[in-house]
């Protein structure tokens, strides 16, 4: 087990299309999380910044935007980018610098404005980016590959369309309590269905939307909390940010076709599910410890099979745990109780921070309408483009 | 003026009509196949280097799953956007020998009503987009016992 780190603070900007440049977000969103930690900026050692890419480029480099727009005080820097785990990279670099003694509180920031409609790749003629390749030569938005899940979930477990359903009415009625959501209102099941198909079986309202928006922590050795007035912080004890193992046989974005298990068979887990059993491992925790999770749901479907990848039934059972309302409020574990991507949309680095903020909320007992009650423990899980996992454990 | 004939991508896939197949590559030392093809290594971690030499895939798999795009990608997929959005079937099939799962366009004419999980289908050559001077070629998965 890796020794922990303090979550001393937590900030937010909310999520939405509000027409200002990310540095605004991230801004608002740092000072929220020092304020709430009741840190002074010039006395954070260290400032890790999830980068916002534009076009392929990752030209918006964070950590030092952020730190100049807060006011330079001469604060290590590092900015990471892996796409939506690069919030997760942020917090793993955070505590692994907090773990080594190089600083004692770090301010982590990741912030988005959000292009309008599908994410697409860079321009020019890049044959050898299989980002560039899958848009070129198939057309294959991430709307695509959610699709592809869905109705792979269909025919192997017998999941329906309704229940895709019922995970976007359970969100969106957490989302309506969350005043960090972007999207505030009750969905039906009706305004699913009535929504138009997007990628066959998904519609417009079982895929996220992409956003503006920011959030940042305060994180902190457990002794410096300590001398700073929280004898009982909220915690993070696990990070994990794992790769695939070979041969990866789960088609992934942005991929064309899975690796081969013609030479070496798969053994283990299959990726997803190792990116959270590695959390579990390094938390010493299971998923009969959890009191809650936030998970990526990219769409409806995918929260359902986050449900089988963090173990909390077995394959093929997800749809099972919507149905009988386990993974709602007041269930044996809540799933999303910030509303997940659903109410948010994506704000690619952003989310992953965002994740462990409304953990840190929920575990301090101050998660408002959408408090579980007593939560102790509770676990992110996401995944970023081309094989880089994400998933961290919070407890009190 | 005829079009010439070009691959979107180059050595991808080769062959006319029943010939049609798509080309990876396989290493010499453990038999591990990659598609899109690898040239320089192979990457089994518990490999080391084999020699990576070209090598056709099954022209035959079972769909793995499958979807559509009712909207219009973005660049670089090459749309006309004077004409409406007529949607493309995306199937992914799950190739038995190979034991992966390769993603392709189904042929012009195959819907998602056409298909369901488990069917068998074939690779065929197809015609990703025509401009001025070229005839984009590419991939398509067909249902068997379908004729374009
Ligand atoms: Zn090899």
């Amino acid at each position: 087990m890796t020794d922990e780190v303090a979550v001393l603070g937590a900030g937010m900007h909310p999520w939405g299309k509000w027409g200002r440049g990310f540095v605004a977000y991230g801004t608002v969103a740092a000072r929220a999380a020092l304020a709430d930690a009741g840190v002074d900026w010039r006395d954070v050692g260290s400032v890790v910044g999830a980068d916002t890419v534009r076009g392929g480029y990752p030209g918006y480099v964070a950590g030092a935007t952020f730190a100049k727009a807060l006011g330079w005080q001469g604060a290590r820097v590092a900015s990471v980018y892996a796409a939506c785990a690069s919030g997760a990279q942020a917090i793993a670099t955070a505590r692994a610098q907090l773990l080594a003694g190089l600083a004692d509180v770090v301010l982590v920031v990741g912030a988005d404005a959000a292009p309008k409609g599908f994410f697409r790749p860079a321009g020019g003629d890049r044959p050898d980016d299989p980002d560039w390749l899958r848009f070129r030569v198939l057309g294959a938005t991430n709307p695509a590959y959610f699709a592809l899940y869905a109705r792979r979930r269909m025919a192997v477990h017998g999941d329906t369309l309704e229940d895709f359903a019922r995970v976007k009415v359970k969100n969106a009625a957490l989302g309506a309590r969350n005043p960090y959501a972007r999207y505030r209102k009750p969905v039906t099941g009706e305004d699913v269905a009535a929504s138009p198909v997007v990628a066959d079986p998904l519609r417009l309202l079982d895929i996220c939307a992409t956003s503006d928006g920011a959030a940042a922590l305060v994180l902190s050795t457990l002794e410096y909390a300590r001398r700073h007035g929280a004898p009982d912080p909220v915690r993070i004890r696990a990070v994990s940010t794992v790769t695939p193992t070979y041969p990866n046989t789960v088609l992934d974005l942005p991929d064309i076709a899975t690796d081969s298990a013609a030479a070496v068979p798969p053994t283990g887990r299959a990726f997803r599910a190792s990116i959270a059993h590695a959390a579990y491992e390094e938390a010493g925790v299971g998923p009969d410890d959890l009191s809650l999770a936030e998970v990526y749901d990219l769409s409806t479907a995918l929260e359902l099979q986050w449900y089988e990848d963090l173990g909390l039934c077995g394959e093929g059972e997800g749809a099972k745990l919507i149905r009988e309302g386990t993974t709602a409020p007041g269930g044996r574990i809540p799933v999303n109780t910030s509303g997940g991507l659903a109410s948010f949309g994506e704000a690619v680095p952003a989310q992953a921070i965002a994740q462990v903020c409304e953990l840190t909320w929920q575990l301090r007992g101050v998660a408002g309408g959408r408090q579980v009650v007593g939560a102790r423990v509770g676990i992110t899980a996401n995944q970023g483009l081309f094989g880089h996992g994400s998933s961290v454990v919070v407890v009190r | 003026m005829a079009r010439r004939k070009a691959p979107v991508v180059a050595r991808w896939f080769a062959g006319e009509g029943d010939a049609f197949r798509l080309l990876g590559t396989r290493c010499s030392r453990c038999g591990a196949v990659f598609f899109p093809r690898e040239d320089d290594f192979c990457r089994n971690p518990q490999c080391g280097d084999g020699e990576l030499s070209e090598v056709a895939l099954s022209p035959r798999g079972r769909v793995w799953s499958f979807t559509d795009g009712r909207y219009r990608p973005p660049a670089p997929y090459v749309s006309d956007p004077e004409l409406p959005w007529r949607p493309y079937t995306l199937i992914a099939v799950e190739l038995e020998a190979e034991r992966m799962v390769v993603l392709g366009q189904g042929a012009p004419g195959v819907t998602v009503a056409d298909l369901e999980v488990g069917m068998e289908v074939e690779v065929v050559s197809g015609v990703l987009h025509e401009d001025a001077e070229t005839t984009w070629t590419t991939w398509h998965w067909r249902p068997l016992g379908v004729r374009a």
